[in-house]
């Protein structure tokens, strides 16, 4: 067991070691000339500046050493928590992170928990619907969902919900109210697509020989779907949320930036906007960070869940 | 040793005849012509394709993908051209989608901006379909090291949540219609890459590809005639609900800023320069992301009859 | 007990009595619906088994499903009644036949190894059912689960009341789904295909056990079933369906030595181990001397399990013995059967003989050429002497290829024939398979399961070889359809001298074929020789044991 739970922790720093470094190559390789960029960014034109004030800027950009030691010194430094220092703003990378992160933290959490309830309760309901018709209707609904942008969902939200009834605001960061319209537009997608994936396992499920078993004991419908159903249908699911963790943290870019929220999605698109570097390498590591331990955290979990894979298989 | 030629063939006639009577009586008289497959196998398929729902998707598509193409055809209005006496007009007959705060027509400008969205969109598909099917390929049918190492790749790419991923590149490479294209294909390749492999590894396993390789098939024999052409149905669904998830994309990016510069139109600049209006003329920013809407709803529901029809 | 039986007893003594049933399956589209049920009768006495026997498309299963109210969801009741203990259910509402299933009629289902919910234990699964009764109190539930679970014959009912499905073998679950059916005290249960899944031994015990609880409990017993042998041995009555009705029904020496119909006749010839009085004597063949052409030589096999990565994963790696030191031959012109239940290794040793696995000892030669030492490359041009026809006709076959294009693959592949010549071959390789030249333009999917395999027979003797491996070919035909293919490899085998290794858990079909058998019991030869003598005259207890239990023996004929 414990050589389980260990490899698998070492196989999620490998993987963040491997999109740290896909980042960095992206970031720092990629463009022509790194140099131009990282001064632009900070405001300064390149063509003011003299052969020895460029060799400085090269110095104090750390580009003088070449490419691999310029990436294990940001490595160690990320290790460390020290993402440099932003080009635009002027202060260390981290304590803006450490700024916005509590907010996007609230925005994710609440929409991800929002997801799984919408997700689950939607297909559990339309899959113990006895109308054919109208379940098949239904059925329509999260295709539907899924094919809206975020951006756009959270702008239709704020029309009817804050310009039109006037229940809500449309904008803000402080308080509970504030919250509620970003993160339901943000569980949006992801609820649409555990909805997709939780009908069509509910139906494969109900064609099961077990269910059969279930039902001729004399259960009801309802009985069964819930009692034997249920189980077996949404425990697939844990590792589709651990993979929508992603998309979560892509939306929040667009709905903080709709709603004009403080955090790291907005965070990323000033900087983006400015090409401050250390500061989009440092949102995109921290990301992948998220992402890696949730989905580490849903490894290790679900092998208690799943009593297929917990015991070894034993024959009597 | 080949086999010897019959005389004449034997029927068994003490148990049920076989399951179709009419084959005692062509005995040794009957002689068929050998016909090509191609048309048996897509006429069922033809036959399930005349759905009303898809009917009416793929003509929508098929409109996206005209008005993309050859746009002039298909707007009144010069998408380009001001006029201050109907700025911020709501939608009526005359301007179907109403007027921007220039006083151009919406209509005319979505139309305009499906063709830079429907550009990277294909563009990023492409990257992606290439890319990720090559790498499923050989990750599926070579297997071994050559796997393992592939999918550490793609388990690398998938930590890296997808807009983010395209943002690193803009910062990169810079902003506009081809940037974003790249980096969206970026993001949706690891999607084909597993997908791929997991069909591919699905069919290598069947009976008729072992059969073929008992048979004296190359292996190269085998994944061209088998193995490709059977895997291909999973991928070709994908392809379609990405160019969705692409278009999305874009838009995502472009709205962000990172598009194409203005006065190139954009759906995802034309909702976000109409955010600055929205509350007295809401339907700037809400119509362009209904025609957004529709277009990938449409591509969702072929996609999903495609996949019925593969099952 | 008897006397509970006959203090149940009502004025009516049946327990199911349907008149004129008719059911249908409607589809989607606005095609006719299919009758799959045509105006059948019958009915059930109290402490009655009867036996449903039909081939698949009977309609033995919707006629079973009706009975408990589990049709499909496109399936109706067209006309006709059913009545159960008294009551018509002929259109009962949900609620009502909540009432009935489980308490007056309960289901054993088919396959053992998905009937069961993985993700719950099994003490609760049968706990469920004792809890719809409602007779007892909560408290009394587990110790009356531990009783059921003794009494379907469970070691240890306490721990295995804690373990889900994946921990128990086969036969436990199937026993564990027996518990669940009686812990309703039912009235009927129904079997539907209680054995297909399960090895011959084990059909029989736990048959044998059910058979014993039906009887001491009185309860009527309904086998759905595919099989003659079962049906003639644990049936009071039997009817025999085909295509919706009821073509002959009595008892089952009545049916089988002196049959009426027309269809009836036909199963029992195409089941040989039936069709004689007394026992598997078949006229076996002779097996005379000539030239060898196949020899496995001391060849073992073992398989390193792999790691568990669960929980508890400790340890060396356990290693699993699929073959010890299997030897035999196989002669030019004659069949060679590998006869064995699961685990037995006998699918591992064809898969060495053909090259797909290394034998980790021994050696297998043709032609005094060692095939495990060779690599891919060099087996290649073996490739035209040595052929294969697979398990599954489902897959055997390219769903995108026609059948000519399937059956000239290794023409192709070798690049022997081209054009005209290509074609002719074709035809010529239908005709030998007994099949309309027609059927060369036709997708799989348009084909039936006998017609695929006759093609993967066809395609496997393109090359022309001289030595056919067959794995288990016929076991996922009907029994009628069985016969044709194995009356078709007798032929083709006379013709073309053509020598086979076939690999069979079925003892009456090989008998109908093999000159010389092999028996392998968990990876050993238990024994092995002419076919006659294994069939006649078994020096091992094994042997004898497979023998005595396929099913079909126990009633004396007419």
């Amino acid at each position: 067991m414990t050589r389980y739970i260990l490899g698998r922790i070492a196989q999620a720093f490998l993987v963040l070691w491997g999109a740290y470094t896909v980042a960095y190559l992206i970031l720092y390789l990629l463009p022509s000339d790194s140099l131009t960029i990282l001064l632009t960014a900070s405001g300064v034109e390149i063509d003011t500046l003299s052969k020895t004030d460029l060799a400085k800027a090269r110095h104090y950009y750390g580009l003088e050493h070449g490419a691999l030691d310029q990436y294990l010194r940001l490595l160690w430094g990320a290790l460390h928590g020290d993402f440099g220092v932003s080009l635009t703003k002027g202060v260390s990378v981290s304590s803006l992170l450490a700024q916005r992160f509590p907010h996007t933290l609230a925005l994710a959490a609440s929409a991800v928990t929002l997801s799984i309830l919408e997700g689950l309760g939607f297909a559990y309901l339309v899959a113990a619907l006895r109308w054919v018709r109208i379940r098949q209707a239904l059925q329509r609904l999260p295709a539907l969902a899924s094919s809206v942008p975020v951006f756009w969902s959270g702008l239709l939200a704020i029309q009817i919900f804050a310009f039109g009834l006037g229940w809500l605001p449309s904008s803000g960061n402080e308080g509970f109210a504030a919250l509620v319209l970003p993160a339901w537009t943000l569980s949006l997608p992801s609820a649409a697509i555990y909805a997709q994936v939780l009908l069509r396992k509910f139906s494969d499920v109900w064609k099961e020989p077990y269910i059969t078993t279930a039902r001729a004991k004399g259960l009801s419908r309802a009985q069964t779907q819930w009692r034997h159903a249920l189980r077996n249908a949404a425990l697939p699911m844990l590792t589709l949320v651990g993979l929508q963790v992603g998309n979560t943290v892509s939306g929040a870019v667009l709905v903080e930036t709709v709603f004009g929220r403080v955090g790291l999605g907005r965070l990323a698109q000033e900087a983006v906007l400015r090409q401050d570097v250390p500061v989009v390498l440092a949102v995109v590591a921290v990301s992948a960070a998220v992402f890696v331990l949730v989905n580490l955290l849903v490894d290790l979990l679900y092998p208690m869940l799943d009593p297929r894979i917990a015991r070894a298989q034993r024959v009597g | 040793m080949e086999p010897k030629p019959l005389s004449a063939p034997i029927w068994n006639s003490s148990l049920h005849p076989p399951a179709r009577p009419t084959s005692a009586a062509n005995a040794g008289v009957d002689d068929v012509e050998i016909r090509s497959v191609l048309l048996a196998r897509w006429a069922g398929a033809a036959r399930s394709l005349r759905r009303p729902g898809f009917v009416l998707a793929a003509c929508f598509i098929v409109f996206v993908l005209l008005a993309a193409a050859v746009p002039e055809w298909l707007r009144r209005y010069d998408p380009y051209a001001t006029s201050v006496s109907e700025k911020l007009l709501a939608p009526s007959f005359r301007h179907w989608f109403g007027t921007d705060q220039l006083g151009r027509d919406l209509y005319a400008r979505v139309i305009c901006g499906s063709t830079l969205s429907v550009e990277a969109a294909l563009a990023a598909v492409g990257i992606a379909l290439v890319g990720g099917v090559s790498l499923g390929v050989l990750s599926g049918f070579v297997g071994g090291k050559v796997d393992a190492l592939i999918m550490r790749g793609v388990d690398v790419l998938l930590a890296l949540p997808a807009l983010l991923l395209s943002l690193a590149i803009i910062t990169a490479i810079g902003f506009g219609t081809m940037p974003v294209a790249i980096a969206v294909g970026m993001g949706i390749l690891p999607g084909f890459a597993r997908t791929t492999r997991a069909e591919v590894l699905r069919v290598k396993t069947l009976p008729y590809v072992e059969a073929a390789r008992l048979g004296g098939a190359s292996a190269g024999r085998t994944l061209l005639t088998h193995v490709l052409p059977n895997s291909w149905g999973p991928v070709a669904v994908l392809a379609t609900l990405d160019f969705g998830v692409a278009i999305v994309a874009a838009a995502g990016l472009s709205f962000l800023g990172f598009g194409a510069a203005p006065p190139a139109a954009e759906w995802g600049t034309l909702i976000a320069s109409g955010r600055n209006f929205q509350m007295t003329a809401p339907w700037l920013s809400l119509l362009p992301g209904l025609f957004v809407v529709a277009t990938v709803f449409g591509l969702n529901h072929i996609a999903r009859t495609m996949e019925e029809l593969w099952r | 007990m008897a006397l509970t039986a006959a203090l149940r007893a009502s004025s009516s003594d049946a327990i199911v009595e349907v008149r004129d049933l008719a059911v249908d399956y409607h589809s989607h589209s606005s095609a006719a619906p299919v009758r799959a049920v045509r105006g059948i009768s019958l009915s059930i006495a109290r402490g009655e088994s009867v036996a449903i026997v039909g081939e698949s498309g009977s309609g033995k299963s919707t006629l079973a499903h009706s009975l408990i109210g589990l049709l499909a969801d496109n399936a109706r009741v067209a006309s006709g009644s059913i009545s159960i203990d008294g009551q018509d259910v002929t259109h009962a509402s949900e609620a009502r036949w909540g009432q009935v299933r489980g308490r007056s009629v309960a289901l054993v289902p088919q396959d053992p190894m998905v009937g069961l919910n993985p993700t719950m234990r099994i003490g609760p699964q049968i706990a469920e059912a004792i809890a719809r009764l409602g007779e007892t109190p909560a408290r009394s539930h587990d110790a009356q689960v531990l009783a059921l679970l003794d009494q379907v014959g469970l070691d240890q009912p306490a721990r295995r009341a804690r373990q889900y499905p994946h921990e128990l073998s086969g036969g436990m679950r199937q026993r564990v789904l027996i518990a669940i059916a009686l812990a309703g005290r039912p009235q009927l249960i129904i079997a539907d295909e209680p054995t297909s899944a399960l090895d011959v031994t084990l059909q029989r015990k736990i048959l044998d056990h059910l058979e014993r609880l039906v009887k001491d409990q009185g309860i009527s017993l309904l086998i759905v079933t595919h099989d003659l042998g079962v049906a003639a041995d644990r049936a009071d009555r039997m009817l025999v369906m085909q295509s919706g009705q009821i073509v002959e029904q009595g008892p089952p020496a009545q049916i089988l030595g002196a049959p009426c119909h027309d269809y009836t006749q036909a199963l029992l010839a195409a089941a040989p181990a039936l069709a004689v009085a007394g026992g598997l004597s078949v006229a076996t063949r002779d097996a005379p001397p000539a030239k060898e052409i196949l020899r496995f030589e001391a060849v073992s096999k073992d398989f390193a399990l792999p790691t568990s990565t669960a929980w508890f994963g400790r340890g060396p790696r356990e290693r699993l013995s699929a073959l010890e030191s299997v030897s035999f031959s196989a002669r030019v012109g004659q069949t060679v059967a590998i006869v064995g239940e699961s685990g037995s290794g006998k699918t591992t040793a064809l898969r060495i003989a053909l090259g797909l696995e290394k034998p980790s000892s021994g050696r297998v030669l043709f032609e005094e050429r060692d095939l495990t030492r060779l690599d891919g490359h060099e087996f290649r041009p073996l490739r035209r002497r040595i052929q294969l026809v697979q398990q599954n006709p489902y897959a055997a076959l390219d769903p995108r290829y026609s059948v000519f294009d399937s059956v000239v693959e290794p023409l192709r592949s070798f690049g022997l024939l081209k054009g005209k010549a290509l074609e002719s071959a074709a035809k010529r390789l239908i005709d030998q398979v007994r099949l309309p030249r027609a059927v060369l333009n036709r997708l799989p999917r348009e084909l039936s399961g006998g017609q695929r395999q006759r093609v993967a027979i066809a395609r496997a003797l393109a090359l022309g070889p001289e030595l056919l491996f067959l794995d288990e070919p016929v076991s996922a035909l009907d029994v009628s359809v069985q016969a044709q293919l194995l009356e078709l490899l007798d032929v083709l085998q006379r013709e073309l001298g053509v020598s086979y290794v076939f690999v069979s858990h079925d003892l009456s079909v090989v008998a109908a074929i093999a000159h010389w058998v092999v028996v392998l019991r968990q990876g050993r030869v238990v024994e092995q020789g002419p076919a006659a003598q294994v069939f006649g005259n078994s020096g091992s207890d094994y042997t004898r044991e497979l023998l005595q239990a396929v099913p079909g023996h126990r009633r004396p004929r007419l």
